[in-house]
């Protein structure tokens, strides 16, 4: 029965190794060797300078700016997200008409749920180009439209939007979490299923308020999934790049105006791309990898509690 | 399954507790619960009309002509024609960056679902020398993000490009190949586990019967692991469909006069970008509402399997 088991192994094996090594971590390996180096990426000719790259993009202000940009979007964005959805599912699982004394959700629970999902099938690209027509400056973009009728704004000074540099960042982690929002509420939704109804019946016999019932039952046992949330939104935040590159001004791969949306990641690309400076480009590259890691090791082990089973 | 609790919880209610405090107590949530009915009601009515909203504008949008656009945002179009749709097809090339996603699509999720199920199964299910490494260092490349390999990717991939023209840069092939290896920590990760759940007897009771091993995984397993394929497929997809950087990266022309493979969402932003110049407003929306029908169509017929698929590939 055995016969034949490791030219099997083998051959399954073989061609999904050969892939990934080849494509994934062998690269992974040469960018911590080639930022030790002041390679251009035009020609094959390049000298050891040792840390010199690093030392370079912490004296490098445009650099130093964009980690910033990062961190502010590491902070802002994976709260304000989770609490929406949290909100959202709450109030679609359990949130419904108490009087019974039942548990449910709001009427139309399904039909949300399909709305507010939405935004996560379509292309990063296509909400990038979306929201640009969004933000446009002048009257004709939907933003001012809409605040120009409101009264909000006035329509020979509409607001800038993504050329405000106060507001850039701002505007791009909107779209962020109006794209985002869908996908987190149904994740809490199918974890707030699995919580047994006679939790809250019980709770609800005890004289539980609805925000009771929330912080003291859906939310402790939620811990998990939200955690999970937490690590997700933290890589989205790392990312950005498509949103950035195509909506902020800048020559390429935005970053604009002046620098005020710069990302690492946008950084990364014109330097290696724009600039040829490929040696310096991977060395960005490592410090983006020591984040993150430092980032999932950090937010798993502070947000670590005790599992509760039920 | 809720109807019969709100049946019953009247009832047993003033049973347990007896008397009347119950009562109003749960009177008291009630009202409560009809004020905030209607405030979270309109919150949620209100989120719902920011994403349809935006989407509607600019479907609207591809039949307005280029002055409306740059117009008033409220202006409504004043004659339905699809002149938009067309110029964007094809002027705007969109046809030819839907073709290209398209192929890519095909190649790179067959072989991601194929190469992924095979490793994972023998990762899963056979013991030998150096199993739990292999596994371990096909989940290591899932924490690590795609920008700590792109300089070298690229070059890699030029590479390749001087081996087999059929690779290389700006090549159908040499992208499926790379989001094939870029989705493999994942599919493995997810699937891994999903073999693990397995029963054992099937695949036993098929080795006895003299069935072979490959035989015995294309015949007896993958039926079985479909729950689990459909999963990660549709978060392939997805993840797929939606990449950006890597085609940004590996999919421009590397010479003047080389075709232009781009994928559906590189070509939209170039042509966001480019109608700023040539100002065919109409034409750009057009391209968006394009890109975006095929995905509210499969979206829409499959929603509760997208929606589950995607969720629970993630909480693996």
């Amino acid at each position: 029965m055995r016969h034949g088991k490791y030219p099997f192994i083998v051959g399954f094996l073989f061609l999904p190794i050969v892939l990934y090594v080849g494509l994934v971590l062998w690269p992974y390996l040469q960018t911590f060797g080639y930022s030790l180096t002041d390679w251009s990426g035009q020609s094959q000719q390049m000298n050891f300078v040792g840390l010199d790259n690093y030392s370079k993009l912490l004296g490098d202000d445009v650099f130093l700016g964009a980690l910033w940009h990062n961190v502010f979007l590491l902070a802002v964005l994976p709260i304000v997200t989770i609490l929406i959805a949290l909100f959202f599912a709450f109030m679609l699982n359990v949130g419904g008409r108490g009087g019974t004394g039942g548990v449910q959700g709001v009427r139309g629970a399904g039909l949300y749920k399909v709305v507010f999902f939405f935004p996560q099938v379509l292309s990063i690209a296509i909400l990038a180009v979306l929201w640009q027509a969004v933000y446009r400056t002048d009257g004709s973009g939907l933003a001012n439209g809409i605040l120009i009728k409101l009264g909000l704004a006035d329509a020979q000074h509409p607001v800038a939007w993504l050329s405000d540099p106060d507001l850039v960042l701002w505007c791009i982690l909107g779209v962020l979490v109006w794209s985002g929002v869908g996908f987190y509420l149904v994740l809490f939704s199918a974890a707030m299923q699995s919580i047994p109804k006679d939790i809250y019946e019980a709770a609800l016999l005890d004289g539980a308020k609805r925000g009771q019932t929330f912080f003291r039952i859906t939310l402790p046992l939620l811990w998990e999934t939200v955690q999970t949330a937490w690590v997700y939104l933290a890589i989205v935040a790392m990312d950005a790049f498509a949103l950035v590159a195509s909506m902020t001004p800048g020559r390429t791969y935005g970053g604009g105006p002046d620098h005020h949306s710069e990302l690492m990641s946008t950084y990364l690309m014109r330097n290696f791309l724009a600039f040829g400076e490929a040696g310096y480009a991977c060395a960005m590259g490592v410090v983006i990898f020591f984040f993150t890691l430092i980032l999932s090791v950090v937010s798993l082990r502070v947000t670590r509690r005790e599992r509760i089973e039920y | 399954m809720s109807t019969s609790i709100e049946k019953t919880a009247p009832v047993t209610a003033p049973e347990r507790a007896g008397g009347s405090r119950p009562v109003s107590r749960t009177e008291r949530f009630a009202d409560s619960g009809g004020v905030l009915n209607v405030f979270s009601h309109g919150f949620l009515a209100l989120w719902a009309v920011l994403i349809v909203f935006p989407l509607l504008w600019v479907v609207l949008g591809s039949f307005k002509t280029d002055a409306q656009i740059n117009g008033s945002a409220w202006s409504w179009p004043s004659h339905w024609s699809f002149k938009a749709f067309g110029s964007a097809w094809t002027k705007g090339h969109i046809g030819g960056f839907f073709a290209n996603t398209l192929i890519v699509l095909a190649g790179s999720l067959t072989l991601t679902m194929l190469l992924g199920a095979m490793a994972a199964y023998v990762l899963a299910r056979y013991e030998f020398k150096g199993n739990r490494l292999i596994y371990f260092f096909f989940v290591a490349g899932a924490m690590f993000p795609v920008y700590l390999a792109l300089v070298p990717l690229f070059f890699m991939v030029r590479n390749l490009g001087e081996i087999s023209p059929l690779l290389g840069l700006n090549s159908y092939l040499g992208l499926i190949l790379v989001y094939v290896a870029y989705s493999l920590p994942f599919t493995v990760f997810f699937l891994h586990s999903f073999f693990r759940t397995l029963p054992t007897a099937v695949h036993e009771a098929a080795m006895l019967d003299g069935c072979s091993h490959t035989r015995a995984f294309f015949q007896v397993m993958v039926p079985l692991a479909k729950p689990g394929l459909i999963s990660v497929g549709i978060f392939n997809v997805l993840g797929q469909w939606n990449q950006y950087i890597l085609p940004v990266t590996l999919m421009q022309p590397t010479s003047a006069g080389e075709a232009d493979h781009s994928m559906l969402a590189q070509g939209l932003v170039n042509l966001a970008l480019q109608s700023g110049y040539k100002s065919d407003a109409p034409a750009l929306f057009a391209g968006m509402t394009i890109a975006m029908l095929p995905v509210l169509v499969v979206y829409l017929s499959f929603q509760r399997q997208v929606q589950s698929g995607l969720t629970s590939a993630t909480l693996k």
